[in-house]
């Protein structure tokens, strides 16, 4: 846990005011633990999901975007799908990381966003994962050039990974749904 | 029957055995797949964990295309099932943000294994095996998205299913009672963080081992190669094959398991192989 002080009265309106949109009620939490009981990554995390769920309720954004956890969690939706006053938590973890990403907060866990980054370029470029293309995009801007050499070798002698990309007729759509063209008034 | 059919990226890469054997499968039992045209990625997690709103615009093209078809749309991966499903939604719920007035399809998006365990198609393939798997010890895995979360899914027993262990029932194989069942393998954190996916690929590997399982079955790609590959850091004595339940379906209803097939595992696939030939031995001695 943090040692920042923790207050509703510091809290980002604004957060709060997204996860209302998005209906994600963080204020119904009682904190009985069930989330972070059966949350299969929790060893690794800096704030427990119970911890996330209920600074999010008072809006404490810095300790949230900061922390590791958000880049730690799997979305394996066990949470979400358990929380007894039907919080959303999946829904909260992604507002979560994509306003650390839209604010540019320096990730507790770099290596993470990177990997979603080089799968995404992958899909705008041809409108299909390219598996190839971004485990080279990864280990290019992760630095992680050595790991899991071994696996890929394997893998590519076995045929599991195809050399060439499988483009889509429709990669104009693709761009245009990364533009994010039509929702210009609700950014 | 004709069914429409989403393959998804992994099928196309590094789960292509997955996408044999669905093709297979659903034509020895008489179903007719129908490739939608031109899909495109679901976007999997990293789209929607980083970017909603093309979390939802991606499968939303792809929705959009199984719509003109109309037939109901089966999809193999747990990901795209769960995204696909999760953007449909979401524009049900508000159709006028995602410029989709009058939105309402009609037809259905079906994962493989609920799909394949359904009554009529178990009795199925019960007739058309030609080996029955007497004796093979399998845990039935199922991993996250085809279940969770079950607002997404509209899976009723997501903490208890059963459909895999209809399934490989189905086929002669015994399913074992274990724990990690519906146990997150953590796909999306392999690459960044393969320590973590080590940990807990080796607890379900442990899980299933202690169960008395010889060999898992999914039927989502990305706890396919996960959970054989991260189990190949480990260096421990147990290492267990995970098979896709199409393609142990598959090997049953043929009554083969070809090596070239045997070579796509990571992991030793023998035992599939020897349950298709002891049973082989046995109705040639029986």
């Amino acid at each position: 846990m943090t040692d920042k002080s923790i207050s509703p009265g510091q809290g980002s309106t604004k957060l709060l005011a997204k996860l209302k949109s998005m209906n994600v009620d963080v204020q119904a939490c009682f904190q009985c633990g069930r989330c972070s009981s059966g949350c299969p990554v929790t060893e690794f995390f800096d704030l427990t999901t119970m911890e996330v769920v209920r600074l999010a309720a008072y809006g404490m954004e810095d300790q949230l975007l900061t922390s590791s956890t958000i880049w730690l969690c799997a979305a394996c939706e066990t949470c979400a799908s358990r929380c007894p006053n039907d919080i959303d938590i999946a829904v909260l973890m992604d507002v979560l990381r994509e306003l650390a990403l839209r604010k540019g907060i320096t990730p507790a866990e770099p290596r993470v966003p990177v990997f979603h980054q080089s799968f995404l370029d992958s899909i705008h470029h041809w409108g299909r994962a390219y598996e190839v293309g971004l485990i080279a995009g990864y280990k290019l801007r992760s630095g992680d050039v050595t790991g899991d050499m071994k696996l890929g070798v394997k893998m590519f002698t076995r045929g599991k990974l195809g050399l060439l990309p499988h483009p889509i007729k429709g990669k104009t759509e693709i761009k245009k749904i990364f533009s994010g063209t039509g929702k210009e008034y609700e950014r | 029957m004709r069914l429409s059919y989403y393959p998804g990226c992994s099928l196309h890469g590094t789960a292509r055995d997955y996408d044999l054997s669905v093709k297979a499968l659903c034509s020895s039992l008489g179903i007719e797949l129908i490739e939608i045209p031109d899909w495109n990625c679901c976007g999997a997690s990293s789209a929607h964990m980083t970017r909603h709103e093309i979390g939802v615009r991606l499968p939303m093209r792809n929705l959009l295309i199984a719509a003109e078809l109309g037939n109901d749309l089966l999809v193999p991966c747990a990901a795209c099932f769960q995204r696909l499903k999760a953007a449909d939604k979401a524009i049900r719920q508000d159709p006028h943000y995602w410029d989709l007035e009058g939105y309402d399809p009609d037809f259905k998006i079906l994962h493989i294994s609920p799909f394949m365990a359904q009554e009529a198609i178990l009795e199925k393939i019960g007739e058309q095996c030609r080996q029955r798997l007497e004796g093979m010890k399998i845990a039935c895995y199922y991993g996250c998205l085809s279940l969770r979360n079950p607002k997404i899914t509209d899976v009723k027993n997501f903490e208890q299913p059963r459909s895999l262990e209809k399934i490989v029932s189905a086929v002669g194989a015994s399913a074992v009672s274990w724990s990690h069942r519906t146990e997150c393998c953590s796909g999306s954190l392999t690459m960044a963080r393969p320590d973590i996916a080590r940990a807990l690929v080796g607890d379900i590997i442990l899980a299933a081992e202690r169960a008395g399982a010889e060999a898992l079955v999914t039927d989502c790609p990305m706890c396919q190669a996960n959970v054989e590959s991260r189990q190949l850091d480990h260096g421990g004595p147990v290492h267990l094959p995970v098979f896709f339940a199409t393609e142990l379906v598959q090997a049953a209803i043929s009554g083969e398991y070809p090596a070239k097939q045997q070579r796509l595992h990571l992991v030793s696939a023998d035992v599939l192989r020897r349950a298709v030939s002891f049973s082989e031995h046995r109705e040639a001695t029986s």
